[in-house]
């Protein structure tokens, strides 16, 4: 429960399941049909339901979220696949020469095993237009900074933990910046002002690489 | 076609901001709803005027505040209990009146309260993004350029009602109805709660701190939330939880153990352990909280929080149809 207004409904295990994201967002899709929900919102391997509860009764938001999860639908999401162009290292890719000296790795491989996955859109959130991506090579997985960066310019590439992500706006962070990418993900005044949406998939490509 | 009307910020803080109802429906791009912190303060100041409930106001949190208006133009000031003086002259709070061209507004530091509101007929019409006027100070978007006022700015409104004969002499609306109260000299503020989804992983001593302690608003207290300071918060193991959507009002409880409170500009996605969100009803409340006052929470039932918000919407339907009479 998150008020009387919005519940969480939650099936994550100890580690991230892409199935179980499927059926997240399908899950999602059916419960904005239901009178009265105002927001379904996407995290990572669960939902919150967000509803007027003078409309509709709590009770009645939770029966139908089990209903729609037994019957285990996974709607086929058509996400797009997204390239995001990146340039490593230099001022603006900062922490890339420590991250691969962590893990004992040179920059090349870091940005090898860091471009070589397709990555999932799980869900967008935190942020407008922030996404969380699953597919990062555990390899590259990377505890977050001890002390946070007051601000992480927008289009940063990072990684936080297991996480790969991006920032969509200038805002402060504790994860590692890899490198900087020009591609927009939030813009407030276009018409659909944010770029990505769960069930899309993300490629990030070297455009350049500054030891 | 008559000049459009315009308003001077005179003086200001730059937390200062345009805020209307928000923008709802974006949560699942990351985009919080926001606007004002007090709502129904908001909502009544636009009822006096016969604006639209939504129409876009100031928040303002830094005092004084002053303004110039430029032309004729109906004002109502609500929310915390100001000083407030129009040319000079000395206006009750919770009141709408009418101010000549030219003529100064004055809201001075609130002797109860953190934030007044400041409703102008016919609403500020800077442009909507994402559907709404409201300022989102944290990404930087809507209200003027994204940000918070500054001394020298224009604020455009929209096209207003003619200004009745009720406001030419100036009214009031006693919010103690629909308010309830505000705390007493020095007692603490008490705030309604739910318990959380992990609730139950904090222990017996734990959930008793949280309804027994008096929590106290620090310093770090903005429109994205407010840290309290209190006895230390630890689950009786330590919570890996993945992220998931939150709401305002919700108890975030971090490693340190000092527990914040998400509010109108909170992310849409957190990843620490909740202990209770405190009810729609009293978000307003919080809202009127100065750094330093002392809450108390105090444990609900869900039928509770449901009837407190019928209660709230009753009260303003009330005030709402009490407004269409004058």
């Amino acid at each position: 429960m998150e008020g009387a207004g919005a519940v969480l409904f939650d099936v994550a295990g100890t580690v991230f399941s892409d199935a179980l994201q499927a059926r997240i967002w399908s899950l999602a899709a059916a419960m904005k049909t239901l009178p009265g929900v105002s927001e379904a919102v996407p995290g990572m391997n669960n939902l919150m339901i967000v509803f007027d509860p003078l409309a509709v009764a709590p009770e009645t938001v939770e029966r139908r979220l089990l209903d729609a999860w037994t019957a285990g639908d996974t709607a086929e999401i058509a996400g797009r696949l997204i390239e995001i162009a990146v340039d490593y290292g230099g001022a603006g890719g900062e922490d890339l020469p420590d991250f691969a000296a962590r893990l004992g790795l040179d920059v090349e491989e870091v940005v090898r095993r860091h471009t070589a996955p397709t990555y999932s859109v799980a869900a967008v959130g935190a942020m407008p237009g922030f996404v969380y991506l699953s597919g990062l090579d555990p390899t590259l997985t990377m505890p977050r900074r001890a002390l946070p960066r007051m601000s992480a310019p927008v289009g940063s590439v990072m990684i936080g933990g297991a996480q790969a992500g991006i920032m969509p706006v200038t805002a402060p962070t504790g994860w590692h910046i890899l490198g900087l990418t020009d591609t927009v993900l939030f813009d407030p005044a276009a018409e659909v002002p944010v770029l990505c949406r769960p069930g899309d998939r993300i490629r990030f490509v070297a455009r350049s690489l500054t030891r | 076609m008559t000049e459009r009307r315009t308003i001077e910020i005179l003086s200001t803080g730059a937390l200062n901001s345009v805020q209307d109802h928000g923008r709802p429906g974006h949560l699942d791009a990351g985009i919080g709803r926001g606007g004002t912190m007090d709502r129904p303060a908001l909502t009544i100041a636009n009822r006096m005027l016969g604006n639209a409930d939504d129409a876009a106001g100031i928040e303002i949190a830094l005092f004084p505040f002053r303004i110039r208006f430029r032309a004729r133009t109906a004002f109502a000031v609500t929310g915390a209990d100001c000083e407030v003086k129009l040319a000079g002259r000395a206006l009750p709070s919770w009141w709408a009146a009418v101010a000549e061209a030219g003529e100064t507004l004055t809201i001075d530091i609130p002797r109860r309260g953190a934030r007044a509101l400041l409703a102008l007929a016919g609403g500020i019409d800077v442009p909507k993004v994402i559907g709404a006027r409201a300022t989102d100070l944290k990404s930087r978007f809507g209200g003027l350029d994204g940000r918070g006022l500054l001394r020298g700015d224009t604020l455009p409104l929209g096209e207003a009602l003619p200004v009745s004969r009720a406001l030419t002499q100036g009214f009031g609306v006693d919010p103690v109805p629909l308010r309830g109260f505000w705390p007493a000299n020095g007692a603490p503020l008490r705030l309604r709660v739910l318990p959380a989804a992990e609730y139950e992983a904090f222990g017996p001593a734990e959930r008793q701190a949280l309804v027994e302690a008096d929590w106290t608003v620090t310093g770090n207290a903005n429109r994205m939330g407010y840290r309290l300071a209190g006895p230390e918060l630890k689950p009786a193991r330590p919570l890996e939880l993945f992220s998931h959507g939150i709401m305002p009002g919700v108890v975030q409880v971090p490693p340190g153990g000092q527990p914040i409170i998400q509010l109108a500009e909170a992310n849409t996605c957190g990843g620490y352990p909740k202990i209770a969100t405190i009810i729609e009803a009293d978000l307003w409340r919080l809202a009127q909280a100065p750094v330093g006052t002392r809450l108390r929470f105090e444990v609900v039932a869900r039928d509770t929080a449901i009837a407190a918000l019928k209660a709230e919407r009753d009260g303003l339907d009330r005030i709402g149809r009490a407004l269409k009479l004058i």
